[in-house]
C-alpha cells in the first residue's frame, strides 16, 4: 500500500515571535506555535489524538493542553526530528492509530530560559573521544568534513562564500528574517574566523522560536474548515549513521541524508526535475551543499558551483532555503521545524518570498553533525492527480 | 585542566592501552574488520568475538578546522588544529595535531601518534610524521 499523499498537513504555524524571546520557556514556545497551528487549522486541542515532539516530551505537551492522546512519539534525534515526526504519523493515521497529530518545537537557544546548557553526557562517545581535543561543539565538528572537500573537488574559499550570500538575498526578501542586508563574498570572509575554515557568516543564528504542525487524514483534510489548502506528504525518509563524527563513511557526504532522502523522492514518486522549491536544514553553509549532492540533485563536487552560479537564488532554477535559513532567516537549535514551515508556505503560495507555482517542495533535515537525517517530499492538490 | 574521557565498559581497555602508551583498535576475528570505536560487537557482521590489536600510530589527515576560538582551557591556545586522522589501519580517530603554525597542516599529511599527560591520564594525539612539514 503506497503512502503517497495518505496525509496532509492542515494546520501549520510558527511562534508568534522570533529571535528574542527572554520571557518564554522552551514548553511555552511549543505551546504558542501549537495553539496558531491550531487556529490556522480551525481545529481545538480535543480534536487532537496524537502528539509528537521533540526537546520537550509530548506527554508534557499534551497534559499543558488537556490532551489524553491516543499516540506518542517522542523521536528526538536531533534538529531532523519533525521530519521522523511526519513520516511516523503518516504511518500512525493511515493505519488508523489515530486520526489527528499535533507536532510541536519550542527553544529557547538564545534566552535558554529552562534549557541546560551544551554539554554531551560523559558516558558519550562524543565525550570520551572528541570532547578532549577541544571542540566548541557543532561549529569545530561539524564543518569538520569541509577541508576535505575543498581538497576533493577544489571548492574555493570564495564559492563557498556563496552560500550564505545567496540565502541572504532570500532574507532580505522575507521581512521575519533575523539578518536581512545583503552581504557580499568579501563579507563573508572579513567575517570572524570560528573554525578554519567557516567564518561566522557560515554559521546559523542562535534563537528563541517555536513551530508547530496538525496533520490528518487526506480525506478529512479536505472535509475542514481550514485557513489555507491542505499540503499532502508526498513521500518521507529517515536514516542514520555514525554517533561520533570521525565514524562517518565519508567526510564529503552524508549516508544519512543520501539514504532518507532518495527514499522519501521514490516514495513520492518524483523526479528531480518535478522538484520546484528545496528546503535543506543549514546549521552551518556546507550542509546545503552535501544535500544538493545527496539527493542527487547535482553531481558529487558539484554543488559549490550550482550555488556559486545562482541556480539557488532568487529567480533561479532550483530556489533553495527561501526562508534565509538557518543562517539569516532563525536557528533554535532543532531546525527542521522550520524548514517544514518554509516548505508548507511554499506550496500553500502564502511565503514572504514565494516562488512562483510550486507544487512540489522538498525539506531536508539533519540531527547532530550527519549523525541523522529525515526528508519530506510535500505537494499540493494537483499533485495528487 | 584539559578534559579526559571518562571510559565505559565499551572502552575501558583502549583507553588503559593509551596510559600505557599504546594505540589499538578494535579487530573481529570473525570478518576481520578493523574499528573504532571499541564495542562488545563488530559493527560489520554482528560477531561478538572482537578484541583489540595494537596498532602503529601512523595515519594521515583525512581533514581539520583550525579553532580560532576555543571553550575553557583550550582558548588561551587557539588557533589550534582538530583533525580526523585516518589511522594506516583503517579506523580514524579525532585528534588535535600539534604544529607551530596550523597553516602547515594539510589533506594527506602523514602522521603519527604521541601521547600527553593529563594530569593521571595519557591522551593520544598526532604530530606530523618528521620532515613533512
Amino acid at each position: 500500500m503506497s503512502l503517497r499523499g495518505a496525509i496532509a498537513i492542515v494546520g501549520a504555524a510558527e511562534s508568534t515571535r522570533l529571535g528574542k524571546v527572554p520571557d518564554m520557556s522552551a514548553l511555552q514556545l511549543h505551546v504558542d506555535a501549537a495553539l496558531n497551528a491550531l487556529a490556522d487549522a480551525g481545529l481545538e486541542p480535543s480534536d487532537i489524538d496524537g502528539v509528537a515532539s521533540a526537546g520537550e516530551l509530548p506527554n508534557d505537551v499534551a497534559d499543558y493542553l488537556g490532551i489524553v492522546p491516543e499516540y506518542l512519539d517522542a523521536t528526538n534525534v536531533g534538529g531532523c526530528s519533525y521530519m521522523l515526526h511526519v513520516r511516523h504519523a503518516m504511518a500512525a493515521i493511515a493505519s488508523g492509530l489515530c486520526s489527528t497529530v499535533l507536532v510541536t518545537h519550542g527553544e529557547s537557544g538564545r534566552s535558554r530560559v529552562g534549557m541546560r546548557p551544551w554539554d554531551p553526557a560523559p558516558q558519550s562517545m562524543m565525550a570520551q573521544f572528541e570532547v578532549p581535543y577541544g571542540p566548541l561543539g557543532a561549529p569545530s565538528l561539524f564543518p569538520i568534513g569541509v577541508r576535505r572537500y575543498m581538497a576533493e573537488y577544489g571548492m574555493s574559499e570564495e564559492q563557498f562564500a556563496m552560500v550564505p550570500v545567496v540565502q541572504r538575498e532570500w532574507a532580505s526578501r522575507n521581512p521575519r528574517a533575523k539578518l536581512r542586508q545583503a552581504i557580499t563574498v568579501d563579507d563573508v570572509l572579513a567575517s570572524p574566523v570560528i573554525a578554519d575554515p567557516v567564518h561566522l557568516s557560515h554559521c546559523c543564528l542562535v534563537t528563541d522560536g517555536g513551530g508547530a504542525l496538525v496533520l490528518t487524514s487526506a480525506d478529512r483534510a479536505r472535509k475542514l474548515d481550514a485557513a489555507a489548502p491542505p499540503v499532502y506528504v508526498l513521500g518521507a525518509g529517515e536514516s542514520s549513521e555514525s554517533s561520533v563524527v570521525s565514524g562517518l563513511s565519508s567526510l564529503t557526504s552524508s549516508r544519512a541524508i543520501e539514504r532518507g532522502g532518495r527514499a522519501a523522492l521514490a516514495q513520492a514518486e518524483v523526479a528531480h526535475a518535478d522538484v520546484d522549491h528545496l528546503m535543506i536544514y543549514d546549521a552551518f553553509a556546507h550542509v546545503p551543499l552535501y544535500g544538493l549532492e545527496d539527493l542527487g540533485f547535482v553531481g558529487r563536487g558539484e554543488a559549490a558551483a550550482f550555488v556559486a552560479d545562482r541556480n539557488t537564488a532568487p529567480d533561479g532554477a532550483l530556489p533553495l532555503n527561501t526562508n534565509g535559513g538557518g543562517l539569516a532567516y532563525t536557528h533554535t537549535g532543532m531546525y527542521g521545524m522550520f524548514a517544514i514551515q518554509e516548505s508548507v508556505r511554499q506550496v500553500r503560495g502564502s511565503a514572504p518570498a514565494q516562488v512562483e507555482g510550486v507544487d512540489v517542495s522538498v525539506a531536508v533535515g539533519v540531527g547532530g553533525m550527519f549523525m541523522t537525517s529525515g526528508t519530506l517530499v510535500l505537494g499540493s492538490e494537483a499533485t495528487l492527480g | 585542566m584539559k578534559p579526559v574521557a571518562s571510559p565505559t565498559p565499551d572502552t575501558q581497555e583502549w583507553f588503559d592501552r593509551i596510559d600505557v602508551g599504546e594505540l589499538t583498535v578494535a579487530h573481529c576475528q570473525n570478518c576481520a574488520l578493523r574499528f573504532l570505536y571499541p564495542r562488545m560487537c563488530c559493527p560489520g557482521c554482528g560477531s561478538r568475538a572482537v578484541g583489540l590489536i595494537p596498532v602503529s600510530g601512523r595515519g594521515s589527515v583525512a581533514s581539520w578546522v583550525v579553532n580560532h576560538r576555543g571553550p575553557g582551557v583550550f582558548a588561551e591556545e587557539a588557533p589550534y588544529v582538530i583533525a580526523l586522522v585516518r589511522l594506516e589501519e583503517g579506523p580514524m580517530l579525532m585528534s588535535n595535531i600539534l604544529v607551530e603554525d596550523p597553516n602547515a597542516v594539510s589533506a594527506g599529511l602523514p602522521v603519527r601518534a604521541e601521547f600527553e599527560q593529563r594530569g593521571e591520564r595519557r591522551v593520544v594525539q598526532f604530530v606530523p610524521e618528521v620532515g613533512t612539514v
